[in-house]
C-alpha cells in the first residue's frame, strides 16, 4: 500500500498470515503489562520497529506518534517543551510504549483531577483484526465526525485491534507542586477529600495509606500558594514528594509488590474503583487509597467474591491485578446485555478473534 | 448541510399515501394499547411542532409522536416498534444544529420533555442525577447553593437538553479548559432498540470492559436511548475576567491564539470574531466591541482571584508582544457578561442582518485558523455570497456563517457549494467537518470525504452491535456505499461550477 510505513505493512503481512491460519497474536510493546489482565495467549506480534514522534506541534498541544515508541522518550520530547501527559500513565518498569499505554487504559496519581487516558486521545490509526489500516479521530481538540471509535480503542486491552500511532492531547506541566501531609484515620481522610473536592482548590493527586495521607497541589504559584494557606497539613520536601509520587504512579511503592511467598499463600493485590463517597470497606489485610477515594487498591486473602460484592455494593468493581490464581476472572463479569454488545463490536473488528484473544474476558 | 436531500425538504408538503396510512393505523393501535391517550400524538397539527430541530431547512413530519412519562412507558414503545420494525427518533429539546432529531417520515419520534427531573445532586461527591430531558443551564443553576456548576455551557444551554448533550458531545466556550460533555459525564443509563435498559459508565470514574460511555457520547441517538445521566459538577472560580484584544490583521489575531497557547496558559474561554461579525454583534447588543479592528480576541481567564491576576497578567504580556492594538479588562461582572454578550449573540445576531445562514463548524489545528479565514475570503468572491466568522479560537473550532436568503434557489445552491468547500479546505489543513454540531443529516456527503469505506463501514458495525435491526435515528450519521458514490459524482461536478479558476488553497 502506498504511503503505509514499512513496519505497518509488516504488521499487515503477519495479520493476514495469522487469518489465514487462525492463529492468535498477542501484541507485544515493552511487555511491562503482561501481569495485569488476563494472561497474553498467542504468537507474539511485536511493535518493536514502529517507533518515532510523527508530529508534535506544542502550540497545537498535541503530539502525534507511533506505537512502538518507548513512554519515556514520548515523555522527555514532551518535557523539554515544558508539557507532560497530565493522567501520569503508570510505567511499572522501564521500557513500556505508548501502545500499550493506548490499549491499557491506565492512569495515575493525578487520575481524578486530569481525567483518564481516554480524554486525551485524540485519534489514531488502527489495524483491525480484519487487517484493514482505519484512521479514527484527528488531530483537533473538538471533533464529533462519526462515532468516537478511537477512544473506544483506549483501554481495549487489544481485543479489537493493533494502535499503530495515536494522537494525543498534551498540557503543560504545572508551574508549581506542593505536597501536604496529614496523619489521619481512614474515614477522617475520606471526608476531608470528599470536602475538598467542592473548593476551588487545585488538588491534583491523594495517596492514603497506615493512617497517613498525603496530597499534591499543583497550578499557578498563585492557586498553590493560596490552597496551602487553607489545607494546613505538614510540607512534604520537594525531593521526597517527587519519589513519593513516582513510586505510586510506577506501583514501585512497597504496597503494591506482595512477595512471591504471600502470593502463594493466597493474598492478591486489588482493585476497587468505586464512586469516592464509598463508606471504608472491612476487608481483612492492608489498603492504599488513591483518587480522593475512588481507587481503593487491597492487599487482601479475601475471597474473590467477597472483594466483588463489596466493590459492586459501593457501586463500583474490582479488578484482580495481581495473584497466584486468577481464575475468579481479572476483570469483574459484565452484565448480559453489555457483554453482547462487547461481542457485536468483537466481531465488527476481529471477526477470526485473531487479536489478543481472552486478554480481557474469555470470550472477547 | 452540503447538498440538497430532497427526501428530507419536500416531505412535509406531501399527502399522506395509502400505504403510510395503513401503517400509522396499526402502528398507533399497537401504541394505544400500552400508552395513555395523552402519550400519542398524531396528525398534522399535532406533528408539525416535531417536524425538524435547530437545522430548519429539513423537515419531515413523523408519523406518530410519543410523549412517554417515564422509563416503563419508553420501554414499551421501544419493544413494540422493535417488534414492528419501527424505526425511532429520540428528541430532547430540538435545538441541534444538523438534523439529528429529524423525523423519519414512516417512523415514531420519542419527545422526552417529561423526563425533566433533578433525581439527586451531591455536593459530597460532586454529582447529579438527571433525567435526560433536565436543561444543561438547570443543571448549574440547581447545584449553585452548593457553588458548584456543571461546565459545558454551549450557546443553547437556556434551552437545549442533557440529553442532547450527550447524543451532540457538546462543547461551549469554555471547554478548552473544562472539556466537553464526555469529560464530564460519568454515567448514561439508557434504553436499546430493544427496549432493554443499559448503563454506560458509572459513579465511579471507570467500568470493566470496553469503554462503551465513550462511543455513546457523541454517537447522535444512534446507539441507544439516554434516559439518565450522572454528571460530574466542579466548584465555581472565585473570579472570572475577560480580556478583548483588537488586532489590525487577522493573520496576527491567529498568531497570537497559538502564542497564548504555547505560553502555557489555558485560558477558561478564547474566542475570534473577524471584523464583519464584531460589527454585526456590536449593533445587535453594543457591547462595547472595537469595531477598527480586523478580529478581536476575547480571552477568559477565572480561578482564585491571586491566579486570575497571575494569568492575565501573562496574557497581556503576550497578547501585546503579539500586536494586539488595543487591550480591554472587564472591570466587573457585569461587564464580563457585556463582553460575552456579544459573542454569544452571534448567531442571532447575524439572522438580524440576513433572511437566513449557514452555519459550520469544522475544526482545524490552531495554527490555520488565519490561513482558513483567508482562504474563506476568497470564496466570499468566489460565491458571491457574504460570510461572518466566530471561532472558538481556543480549540480551533470554527463557526463561519454563510449568509444567504433561501427564496432564491441559486443562493441556496451557492451556499451549499460554499459549505462543502470550508469543509473540505478544513480537511486538507488536517482537521475535520464538525467539531461540536454533530453530522445529523447536514454532513452525511461530508463524511464520504473523511472516511475511507472500511472505515464508515466499522461504524456501521458499531451501529449495529448495539441496534442490529438499526431502527435508532436510521439514515443519520453514516452515509451508505452508494450515497457516497452518487456524492462522488457531484464531485466531478464541481470542476464545472462558476469561477472554476479562482485560485484554491
Amino acid at each position: 500500500m502506498p504511503g503505509v510505513p514499512a513496519a505497518v505493512a509488516q504488521l499487515m503481512d503477519r495479520m493476514r498470515a495469522a487469518r489465514a491460519h487462525r492463529a492468535p497474536l498477542q501484541i507485544v510493546g515493552g511487555g511491562t503489562k503482561g501481569f495485569y489482565g488476563e494472561a497474553p495467549r498467542g504468537e507474539p506480534l511485536p511493535l518493536r520497529e514502529l517507533t518515532g514522534i510523527t508530529s508534535y506541534e506544542p502550540s497545537e498541544l498535541v503530539v502525534t506518534v507511533r506505537a512502538g515508541t518507548s513512554l519515556a522518550e514520548l515523555e522527555s520530547a514532551l518535557a523539554s517543551k515544558g508539557q507532560c501527559l497530565p493522567f501520569e500513565p503508570p510505567r511499572f518498569a522501564a521500557g513500556g510504549t505508548v501502545g500499550g499505554m493506548v490499549a491499557s487504559g491506565l492512569a495515575g496519581p493525578s487520575r481524578l483531577a486530569a481525567g483518564a487516558l481516554r480524554d486525551y486521545v485524540l485519534g489514531l490509526t488502527l489495524l483491525d483484526g480484519r487487517g484493514e489500516l482505519l484512521t479514527f479521530g484527528g488531530q483537533v481538540m473538538k471533533n464529533v465526525a462519526g462515532y468516537d471509535v478511537s477512544r473506544l480503542i483506549a483501554g481495549s486491552w487489544g481485543v479489537l485491534g493493533v494502535v499503530c500511532e495515536v494522537s494525543l492531547k498534551v498540557m503543560g506541566a504545572p508551574p508549581d507542586t506542593a505536597t501536604l501531609e496529614y496523619e489521619w484515620d481512614e474515614a477522617r481522610a475520606l471526608g476531608e477529600m470528599a470536602r475538598w473536592r467542592a473548593l476551588p482548590v487545585p488538588l491534583q493527586a491523594s495517596a492514603w495509606c497506615e493512617s497517613r495521607l498525603r496530597i499534591r497541589l499543583a497550578g499557578s504559584r498563585a492557586a498553590v500558594l493560596e490552597a496551602r494557606a487553607r489545607l494546613g497539613g505538614t510540607a512534604m520536601d520537594r525531593e521526597a514528594a517527587f519519589t513519593f509520587w513516582e513510586s505510586v504512579r510506577d506501583q514501585r511503592h512497597e504496597f503494591f509488590a506482595p512477595a512471591a511467598d504471600e502470593l502463594e499463600r493466597g493474598t492478591a493485590l486489588w482493585r476497587l474503583s468505586v464512586p469516592p463517597t464509598a463508606k471504608p470497606f472491612s476487608l481483612r489485610g492492608r489498603q492504599f487509597i488513591e483518587w480522593g477515594g475512588a481507587q481503593r487498591w487491597w492487599r487482601t486473602a479475601a475471597p474473590a467474591a467477597e472483594v466483588r460484592a463489596a466493590a459492586a455494593g459501593a457501586g463500583g468493581h474490582a479488578t484482580l491485578v495481581r495473584a497466584a490464581d486468577k481464575s475468579a476472572g481479572a476483570f469483574a463479569p459484565l452484565s448480559g446485555e453489555l457483554m453482547r454488545i462487547h461481542r457485536a463490536l468483537k466481531t465488527a473488528f476481529d471477526p477470526e478473534r485473531i487479536l489478543n484473544p481472552g486478554r480481557l474476558y474469555a470470550d472477547l | 448541510m452540503n447538498s440538497p436531500t430532497q427526501s428530507a425538504g419536500q416531505d412535509t408538503r406531501d399527502a399522506d399515501s395509502p400505504a403510510l396510512a395503513a401503517r400509522r393505523a396499526e402502528v398507533h393501535a399497537a401504541l394505544a394499547q400500552i400508552l395513555p391517550a395523552d402519550a400519542l400524538l398524531t396528525g398534522r397539527e399535532r406533528t408539525q411542532p416535531y417536524e425538524c430541530d435547530g437545522l430548519t431547512a429539513f423537515r419531515a413530519l413523523p408519523m406518530i409522536v410519543v410523549l412517554p412519562t417515564d422509563e416503563e412507558q419508553l420501554a414499551a414503545t421501544l419493544r413494540t416498534c422493535h417488534r414492528l420494525r419501527v424505526p425511532v427518533v429520540a428528541r430532547g429539546a430540538g435545538t441541534g444544529l444538523s438534523g439529528g432529531a429529524l423525523p423519519h417520515r414512516w417512523g415514531v419520534t420519542v419527545s422526552l420533555a417529561k423526563f425533566n427531573k433533578i433525581l439527586s445532586l451531591d455536593p459530597l461527591s460532586c454529582t447529579a442525577v438527571v433525567q435526560c430531558g433536565v436543561r444543561n443551564l438547570a443543571i448549574s443553576e440547581a447545584a449553585a447553593p452548593h457553588g458548584l456548576y456543571y461546565a459545558p455551557d454551549p450557546s443553547s444551554q437556556i434551552a437545549c437538553t442533557i440529553g442532547g448533550n450527550v447524543a451532540e458531545n457538546s462543547g461551549g466556550v469554555h471547554c478548552l479548559k473544562y472539556g466537553l460533555t464526555l469529560h464530564n459525564v460519568l454515567r448514561v443509563r439508557g434504553l436499546t432498540a430493544a427496549g432493554e435498559p443499559v448503563e454506560f459508565g458509572s459513579e465511579a470514574l471507570d467500568v470493566p470492559g470496553l469503554d462503551l460511555l465513550a462511543v455513546v457520547i457523541g454517537s447522535e441517538g444512534m446507539l441507544a436511548v439516554t434516559t439518565e445521566v450522572t454528571v460530574k459538577l466542579v466548584p465555581r472560580p472565585e473570579l472570572a475576567r475577560c480580556m478583548l484584544a483588537s488586532f489590525a490583521t487577522v493573520e496576527a489575531a491567529g498568531a497570537a491564539v497559538a502564542n497564548v497557547i504555547a505560553q502555557g496558559i489555558i485560558p477558561a474561554g478564547l474566542e475570534l470574531m473577524d471584523r464583519r461579525m464584531t460589527e454585526v454583534a456590536e449593533n445587535f447588543v453594543h457591547a462595547g466591541y472595537d469595531l477598527s479592528a480586523a478580529a478581536i480576541l476575547l480571552c477568559e481567564s477565572d480561578g482564585a482571584p491571586a491566579e486570575v491576576e497571575e494569568e492575565i497578567a501573562a496574557m497581556r504580556r503576550v497578547l501585546t508582544e503579539s500586536g494586539a492594538t488595543r487591550i480591554e479588562v472587564s472591570r466587573d461582572e457585569a461587564q464580563r457578561l457585556k463582553f460575552w454578550s456579544g459573542r454569544k449573540n452571534a448567531f442571532p445576531a447575524s439572522g438580524g442582518i440576513s433572511p437566513d445562514y449557514m452555519c459550520m463548524d469544522s475544526t482545524i489545528p490552531r495554527r490555520k485558523l488565519a490561513e482558513m479565514l483567508l482562504a474563506i475570503e476568497v470564496m466570499e468572491t468566489k460565491y458571491g455570497l457574504r460570510c461572518v466568522n466566530v471561532f472558538h479560537a481556543g480549540d480551533g473550532n470554527l463557526h463561519p456563517l454563510i449568509l444567504f436568503d433561501a427564496n432564491d434557489p441559486d443562493q441556496f445552491r451557492r451556499c451549499e457549494l460554499f459549505g462543502a468547500e470550508i469543509l473540505e479546505a478544513s480537511l486538507r489543513v488536517g482537521g475535520t467537518v464538525t467539531g461540536e454540531h454533530g453530522v445529523g443529516v447536514e454532513k452525511l456527503n461530508s463524511m464520504c470525504v473523511q472516511f475511507s469505506p472500511a472505515e464508515r463501514d466499522r461504524f456501521l458495525a458499531v451501529k449495529r452491535a448495539f441496534d442490529p435491526e438499526e431502527l435508532l435515528n436510521p439514515g443519520k450519521v453514516i452515509p451508505t456505499l452508494q450515497r457516497c458514490a452518487e456524492y462522488g459524482k457531484m464531485h466531478v461536478h464541481r470542476g464545472m461550477m462558476p469561477f472554476p479558476d479562482l485560485p484554491r488553497f
